[in-house]
């Protein structure tokens, strides 16, 4: 069975690589990125501004909007990356645009609320 | 004393480019060393101020200002104007349009949040005239050496 964290002393660290794994997702952009990303929060929301209120920076967004004012928002939040859900493809401008920003964005079959389960289960806090 | 000032154009409900004037503000910042919590702070106001002018205002104009003890930024339209500038202060009223809302605005969180990472913040707008966003970030936002 793969483990998924990394332990340093007693902490777990996971990072969007293990991300990509757990929820069996393609990687869209900032694919460089992966390996050195830790993802210590994780929000989910399809509301932008609630994003741009409770997001804390560098948490790792999950979100069914594939328009490039999500990009945006991760942008001007600082968050660390999006993940989109329900295999939902995002259109070339937007994964273009994440490109250009840096910024790692997935793809998952899995729907919202199975997506949070994954993650939450593997012991992420909500951010 | 205005140590940088800059200006961007904001076309009305062009949702293609919305936010990119946000976005180079903040890499303004970024280049030239800022906080990173002041420049959060100028991003998310910046854009919240941004998408509201996009989604409701007309002929819009955003400009950065980087004063020795602060940030000021001004979003100013010639739009239809805020009938009811306390009520649009509420968090959760929102008059978003469904097509808005399908892009993931209208939470009815864009004035207060812009309220909430600021120093200072007024709205000056009337029915017919447009409106005006001044935006205050008090802060020493140059990064310590």
């Amino acid at each position: 069975m793969t483990d998924f964290t990394v332990k340093l002393e007693n902490e777990a660290l996971m990072f969007l690589r293990d991300v990509a794994a757990i929820l069996d997702a393609e990687v869209l952009s900032g694919d460089n990125h992966l390996d050195n990303t830790a993802v210590a929060k994780i929000t989910a929301s399809d509301l932008m501004s609630s994003v741009l209120a409770f997001a804390e920076p560098g948490a790792l967004l999950i979100t069914g909007l594939v328009n490039v004012q999500v990009i945006n928002t991760a942008e001007v939040a600082g968050l660390s990356g999006v993940i989109f859900v329900q295999g939902v493809r995002p259109h070339e401008s937007v994964i273009k645009k994440a490109e250009a920003a840096s910024l790692p964005t997935l793809l998952t079959s899995h729907s919202m609320y199975r997506t949070c389960g994954l993650l939450f289960g593997k012991g992420v806090p909500g951010a | 004393m205005t140590l940088y000032q800059r200006q961007f154009a904001i076309r009305e409900m062009d949702f293609t480019h919305a936010g990119e004037a946000s976005v180079q503000v903040k890499n303004i910042l970024k280049n030239i060393g800022a906080d990173p919590d002041v420049i959060r702070r100028v991003a998310i106001t910046a854009y919240e101020a941004e998408m509201n002018a996009v989604m409701y205002g007309l002929n819009g104009l955003m400009t950065l200002e980087l004063h020795e003890d602060h940030i000021l930024i001004i979003v100013e339209d010639q739009g239809p104007g805020i009938p009811d500038v306390d009520q649009a202060m509420v968090e959760g009223y929102s008059t978003a349009t469904s097509q808005m809302r399908e892009m993931g605005f209208g939470a009815g969180m864009g004035l207060p949040n812009i309220r909430r990472n600021s120093t200072e913040f007024r709205v000056i707008s009337e029915p017919g005239r447009g409106t005006r966003l001044e935006i205050v970030i008090q802060a020493a936002w140059r990064k310590q050496q």
